[in-house]
């Protein structure tokens, strides 16, 4: 079979607009997640929003009909541009595919009944746009799988790639911050009043964020990341709450540790999922200690972008590279009271370690359960 | 090691066909998934629960899963290594729609979970893995159309990485006006014959 590298990457965040910035705030431990919700449903509430003024500022230029676009579709291409411009693969060659993870897409053009009559809230339609604007023929794959949509598109175009399907694939995963989806996560009492806290004993709930990341891979293009295994799975439980005994996201790593052919203690450290409700986050520590995981370093960046629903995936994939290639792991941000409950090792402050087995998790609505092992050679 | 369609069905303005054979439906008295609902004789009271989108789902692999093809080969599979890859275009345009139209008005603001829960596309994987133990490989994808060559080559490549033994495949859409599902039932083989590949698909997909 052949092997998947990871070639370029980008976040677009609250934090920055290139991976470099993002990673750099997640090193000083600063945080995108703000008290700063201006919308009219619910008057205070911390969200991870980017800087539009900024984003504008610094991204118009380098994209053509900047103005033509949804700012969900600016984000997407913006990310895939900066991604794109480090390396030397052909965007728009019939060899390269698109694979595009988001929940929502444009869902802001529902409000209306024009909206509701146009294709532009579709989301293979805003995936098509992103196609055109790189001139790439092939028709994009989207993933819209709730929370896992992220991991699971990268899954899915390493799965491609390995089967030469394809030679390059531009992973791109999108969510934007709406009225829908704050009251949809409101409805569920799943959103915390204050900043999210992932794996603290008091933690009351996630933080909504929005982003866009991109990662490029190849298996013609060699680099010093590869993706070696990689699993979804379902609970066959419950449509909106986890497993309690973490059912999919135990067989979802195990199948990624077969592919990997590696064992638990192959991993260097956890990329976790934690979202900061109370069930999610016991739901990763019951699957980590089936494994015998109890022992590895495990963060969770929610606490820093909030969760970005169809991005969160693929920043936070983009942030454990990061970490691989500085050898340093980054603190979980909120993570103050030890778990009493099932227990990990979550990461209370910045370590430098020499990381080459990274396993990320993402579980979500549905009963869906992804992960994915990356090795650094 | 092949992979061969082992059974299929098909939904389309307002008729359904099992393996190629017409239902007789009488939707007269009651909504065209109803109707089917009946004709198969299922008693599965979360299924007035559900949303269209997931309703439509849910009869098309029930009628998939119920035939005998399928349902005296099923438990010669393990629970983990049975698939859901499914493909959609409108995504759940019409729960959305009734979702934004219930957040949208100040004074009649009340967003239910049980409504926002199906404004995601692979709810109903969830549903046909909770009524079927199916906990295997998961994926709900997003096509303009139904994108065949996709779907084929991506279940045959996770038969050939074996993370699967048998899965359920195809396409389900609904929108206002529509429902639209083709759905098959495939599974690792030695035979040549109904082999899993866009050419045969494309003939069973009318």
């Amino acid at each position: 079979m052949r092997k998947v590298y990871i070639q370029s990457d980008n976040i677009v965040s609250s934090l920055g607009i290139t991976s470099e910035e993002n990673f750099n705030a997640l090193v000083d431990n600063s945080t995108g997640v703000k008290m700063n919700y201006t919308g009219n449903i619910y008057k205070e509430l911390p969200l991870s929003l980017i800087d539009k003024e900024a984003f504008i500022k610094k991204s118009e230029s380098s994209i053509r009909n900047f103005q033509s676009y949804t700012f969900f579709e600016q984000i997407m291409i913006w990310s895939a541009v900066d991604a794109l411009s480090k390396v030397n693969i052909d965007a728009s060659s019939d060899r390269t595919i698109f694979v595009i993870s988001t929940t929502k897409g444009n869902i802001d053009n529902l409000k209306t009944k024009e909206g509701r009559q146009s294709d532009n809230y579709k989301l293979w339609y805003s995936a098509k746009r992103v196609c055109d604007y790189f001139s790439n023929n092939n028709e994009a794959v989207v993933v819209s799988n709730a929370c896992v949509s992220g991991v699971m598109a990268v899954n899915t175009a390493a799965q491609l790639l390995q089967t030469g399907a394809f030679d390059h694939a531009v992973v791109i995963g999108a969510d934007v911050v709406s009225d829908f989806v704050i009251a949809g996560f409101m409805s569920f009492m799943a959103l915390s009043p204050k900043p999210c806290k992932p794996f603290d004993d008091n933690r009351d709930g996630l933080s909504l964020g929005e982003a866009a990341g991109c990662l490029v891979l190849s298996t013609e293009e060699h680099s010093d990341i590869a993706i070696i295994g990689g699993a979804n799975a379902n609970d066959a439980n419950h449509i909106s709450g986890p497993s309690r005994t973490a059912e999919g996201l135990y067989l979802a790593i195990e199948s990624s540790m077969k592919e990997a052919r590696i064992t638990a203690s192959d991993i260097d450290y956890v990329s976790a999922h934690g979202t900061a409700t109370m069930y999610n986050d016991e739901m990763e520590s019951i699957a980590l200690n089936r494994h015998g995981l109890q022992q590895t370093p495990v963060n969770s960046f929610k606490g820093y972008w909030g969760h970005t629903l169809g991005a969160s995936g693929i920043i936070e994939i983009v942030a454990s590279i990061k970490s691989m290639e500085n050898k340093l792991l980054i603190k979980s941000l909120g993570f103050d009271e030890k778990n009493n409950g099932e227990q990990i090792n979550v990461i209370s402050k910045n370590i430098t370690k020499e990381v080459n087995i990274v396993l990320k998790t993402a579980a979500g609505f549905g009963g869906a359960n992804s992960s994915i092992i990356l090795k650094k050679y | 090691m092949g992979v061969e369609v082992v059974s299929y069905i098909r939904i389309k303005d307002h008729k359904a066909w099992i393996n190629g054979e017409a239902l007789n439906l009488d939707f007269s008295a009651m909504s065209f998934l109803k109707a089917i609902y009946k004709d198969l004789g299922l008693k599965y009271p979360k299924f007035y629960k559900m949303d269209e989108l997931s309703k439509l789902g849910f009869i098309a692999s029930e009628m998939l899963l119920q035939n005998n093809n399928v349902k005296s080969i099923i438990n010669d599979f393990k629970q983990d290594k049975i698939g859901v890859i499914l493909q959609n275009s409108d995504s759940t345009i019409d729960v959305d729609s009734n979702f934004y139209d219930s957040i949208l008005d100040e004074q009649k603001h009340f967003p239910s979970p049980a409504l926002f829960v199906y404004t995601l596309p692979n709810i109903v994987l969830g549903e046909i893995s909770i009524r079927n133990k199916f906990k295997g490989e998961n994926a709900l994808f997003v096509f303009q159309k139904y994108n065949m060559t996709f779907g084929v080559d991506y279940i045959n490549s996770l038969f050939e990485n074996n993370k699967i033994e048998a899965c359920v495949g195809g396409w389900f859409n609904a929108n206002s006006e529509n429902y639209d599902a083709f759905l098959y039932f495939a599974k690792g083989t030695n035979k040549q014959e109904n082999a899993h590949t866009v050419d045969n698909i494309s003939k069973i997909y009318k």
